[in-house]
């Protein structure tokens, strides 16, 4: 087929990837987009979720969070932070033509899946071992920074692996509504509909998502303190939210 | 904060809260006059939504089966999902365009891939949670592989499974949005309109619609879970 031509024509034309809007320049935004929303929500929210694990209270909020972030569209979401009218909106940074708005959806997108594993992750360590901690003197403190912090840890890793890989889409998404990175030019090769561009940005999108997975899977692996893969049951509700 | 124009013969004209002087965020005289448009959408949306979610459990319970039979393929099967779950939505719809041009076949399939993933996986541990016990009395019984996987299994895994497909309808309906790429996107078109043209009151009355539309279905389905268990009723 002609279009499959186009694309590949398209992918290896050196002039589409560099520029500004050439396709490395909008690959970095978008990727320094993920990795800052996943920075804050981790720096925000991870240390609560935690520590509410530990605690043993607030499982119903930390649950619950998954269900809605699931319900609400990312790309509604997204449109409503960018029509209203705030600073930052139009360009910020080096993140681009509503590069706040972006970062904001991100980062909300990005509460789900770490929230979530980061209560499970410390709530789920077995009594028995937290028993025996306290058991051993251990403070408070003790208990959860040399016990269940390293146990949980796996399960935390993998939090934030799905939720990199859902600010990754979340970030696609955002070109809907006029945002930066590499779906701007998927939405202008479809609105123009120069259909080679937007599939072959596509494939770029689609490849770099799986090297964030594969990379988080390895860091996951190299996290687990038993170097055994354990079937974890309730992990499978958080792998799924918005794409 | 409402602004009046003075018209030419004195008698000012209030303009409606959704004109451009206006620009409200809600506002009763668009849902009143705009009804139709509202409506056409959520039909789309709906339709989308359904048969993209119908597809998936049609093609996910056979998937399933194969799977649970045979170990083997049961890692690719799996891994060849999650592969496509990696995938965001916005590029897989243009990966799509190929095969299905500028169609609504072309978001429905997407969906489906998406909803297949979740699905699958909910109907495997679903099947995996029946206790061995239970399987070796029936076949005791005298029950065949056929009646013991639907008078036995189905309905014991069905808790799970209903778990999942929640899940896969809730996301479903909310992607549907993004479907707005291909001009198919249900009430995602009404957003993509409001976000182009600046016009507040059909951006939020779309997203809010969609939301609800993703918890009426949820709904639905926990209903749909209470009348087909109703051994769950008793005694609780």
């Amino acid at each position: 087929m002609r279009i499959f031509n186009q694309t590949w024509d398209y992918l290896t034309t050196a002039s589409n990837w560099q520029g500004s809007d050439g396709i490395w320049t909008l690959l970095v935004q978008q990727l320094l987009l993920s990795v800052t929303a996943l920075t804050v929500t981790m720096v925000l929210a991870l240390p609560v979720a935690l520590w509410l694990g530990h605690l043993g209270r607030g499982g119903f909020l930390a649950i619950n969070i998954s269900n809605i972030g699931r319900a609400v569209p990312t790309f509604a979401l997204l449109a409503i932070l960018v029509t209203l009218d705030r600073p930052g909106v139009a360009t910020f940074g080096p993140y681009g033509r509503a590069g706040l708005a972006t970062l904001i959806a991100l980062s909300l997108f990005a509460l789900p899946p770490i929230v979530t594993n980061g209560y499970v992750a410390v709530d789920e360590v077995p009594a028995a071992v937290k028993e025996s901690a306290r058991g051993m003197g251990m403070t408070g403190w003790q208990q959860f920074s040399r016990v269940e912090l390293p146990l949980a840890l796996p399960l935390v890793v993998s939090g934030l692996r799905l939720a990199l890989v859902q600010v990754w889409a979340t970030a696609t998404i955002a070109a809907l509504v006029a945002g930066p990175g590499l779906g701007t030019l998927i939405t202008e090769g479809f609105y123009r509909t120069d259909y080679a561009k937007g599939i072959a940005a596509a494939i770029v999108v689609a490849v770099v998502a799986f090297l964030l997975e594969l990379i988080g899977a390895a860091v996951e692996r190299a996290t687990d303190p038993t170097r055994r893969s354990v079937t974890r049951k309730g992990v499978l509700d958080v792998t799924t939210g918005g794409r | 904060m409402s602004v009046t124009l003075p018209a030419a013969d004195g008698i000012s004209i209030q303009p409606s809260c959704y004109s451009r002087l206006t620009n409200h965020w809600i506002c009763a005289d668009y849902l009143h006059d705009r009804y139709q448009d509202l409506l056409s959408a959520l039909v789309q949306h709906l339709q989308i939504a359904g048969v993209a979610i119908a597809l998936s459990v049609v093609l996910a319970f056979p998937l399933a089966l194969v799977a649970r039979r045979l170990p083997r393929l049961q890692g690719a099967i799996l891994g060849t999902s999650t592969a496509i779950y990696t995938i965001p939505s916005l590029a897989l719809f243009p990966l799509l365009v190929p095969f299905t041009g500028i169609t609504p076949t072309t978001v429905v399939i997407g969906l489906a891939l998406y909803a297949l993933t979740i699905l699958v996986r909910s109907m495997l541990s679903g099947l995996a949670g029946v206790p061995e016990e239970v399987r070796e009395s029936a076949t005791g019984l005298g029950y065949g592989a056929g009646r013991l996987l639907f008078r036995i299994e189905l309905p014991l895994a069905l808790p799970v499974m209903m778990a999942g497909l929640r899940v896969a309808t809730v996301s479903t309906v909310a992607l549907t949005t993004v479907g707005t790429l291909v001009s198919y996107g249900g009430l995602g078109n009404l957003i993509e309109d409001g976000v182009q043209n600046n016009f507040k009151a059909e951006l939020l009355a779309a997203s809010v619609l969609c939301v609800v539309l993703a918890f009426a279905l949820d709904a639905l389905i926990v209903g749909l879970q209470w009348l087909l268990t109703p051994w769950a009723r008793r005694g609780a």
